[in-house]
């Protein structure tokens, strides 16, 4: 297929996406990622039967904690797919990719760099 | 157990705001059932205030730590060496810890992370509900092990009131009459004749209007 997507992204591999709690987001944000999103299966084909589900309900908390805090909840996202689909891959992460580049840099990032 | 629930956010960072230095304090107990205060909930709490502050630019220490429960002095003596450290304490645990650890470290600040709530049981997983007020005097032998202490929203020891309508309560469609669910769970028993039998004046001598209370095994003190 020889897909592109933008070399900034890394990936972290979990089980299923069931396994990614509040603090995981909460923690790659606190790092200095200027975004973090989660990629979970179809919803409704969660072979752990609701891992997608739980994900999801856990970016939306933490999405509103980061919103409380003026950091942001928009930095998070969750987006679903099969495991066959390489191609919408590739497009989900151009598309979180430009969505970050145009909220700008982490502002804790920025924060922490001035403090130091 | 007993329930709690944690505090918005910005209530939490109006306690602490000019504080250099927070130790959150969670407690593996109660809190950590509901979800409320424990190490989940202190580290999640604990990297928000460090992204909060980040972001105002404050240079803020915001430490973790939780104990295996606020509200014994063995466990509290665990934060003895460290807790001169901070200028605050953040208690995630219930009104009981966060007074204890007040007690304990008398020249410290305690703040409440959590609003504590009653004494409930899981229902299913993020719902709590009441069950127990801790009268201090339990009827549930003769009302079939259903409190109408706690769950009827009059306390009403001889009902149903004429609120009861289609075993709900007046005041929500989703609250159950309690003295529905009592009258159905002795039947259940084969023990109706006892609905009949009606309640003496319920002591309330042992319940909070008597002022706080203290329970003491004399056996087992030293």
């Amino acid at each position: 297929m020889r897909l592109e997507y933008p070399a900034n992204v890394k990936i972290i591999r979990v089980p299923c996406t069931g396994k990614v709690d509040v603090i995981h987001l909460l923690r790659a944000l606190e790092k200095g990622a200027d975004g973090a999103c989660v990629i979970g299966c179809m919803e409704g084909s969660c072979y752990f039967k609701g891992g997608n589900y739980r994900a999801r309900k856990r970016v939306e908390q933490a999405a509103k904690i980061l919103d409380s805090i003026g950091v942001g909840g928009q930095r998070i996202r969750m987006y679903n797919l099969s495991s066959g689909e390489g191609t919408l891959f590739a497009q989900y992460a151009n598309e979180f990719t430009e969505h970050i580049r145009a909220l700008g840099p982490n502002p804790i990032k920025k924060a922490g760099k001035k403090a130091a | 157990m007993i329930v709690a629930k944690q505090k918005p956010i910005d209530e939490i960072i109006k306690m602490v705001a000019d504080c250099g230095k927070i130790l959150v304090l969670g407690c593996n107990e109660c809190v950590t059932v509901c979800e409320a205060g424990g190490k989940k909930e202190v580290g999640v709490l604990a990297s928000a205030l460090r992204m909060y502050f980040l972001n105002q630019g404050k240079e803020v220490v915001v430490d973790e730590h939780t104990l295996e429960r606020q509200c014994d002095h063995e466990y509290l003596e665990e934060i003895r060496d460290i807790a001169d450290k901070y200028d605050a304490i953040l208690s995630l645990a219930c009104g009981v810890g966060i007074q204890f650890t007040a007690e304990k470290y008398h020249d410290r600040p305690v703040y409440p992370g959590v609003n504590t709530c009653f004494l409930g049981a899981t229902e299913q997983r993020g719902v709590w509900t009441e069950r127990c007020q801790a009268c201090g005097s339990c009827i549930l032998a003769e009302t079939g092990g259903i409190c109408p202490v706690s769950r009827c929203a009059k306390r009403v020891m001889n009902g149903p009131c004429g609120g009861s309508s289609n075993g709900k309560c007046e005041i929500s469609k989703d609250v159950d009459c309690a003295w529905q669910l009592i009258i159905d769970r002795l039947k259940a028993l084969g023990r109706l004749e006892d609905y009949e039998k009606v309640m003496p004046l319920k002591d309330w001598s042992t319940d909070r209007a008597g002022g706080p209370r203290k329970v003491t095994k004399e056996e087992v003190m030293d």
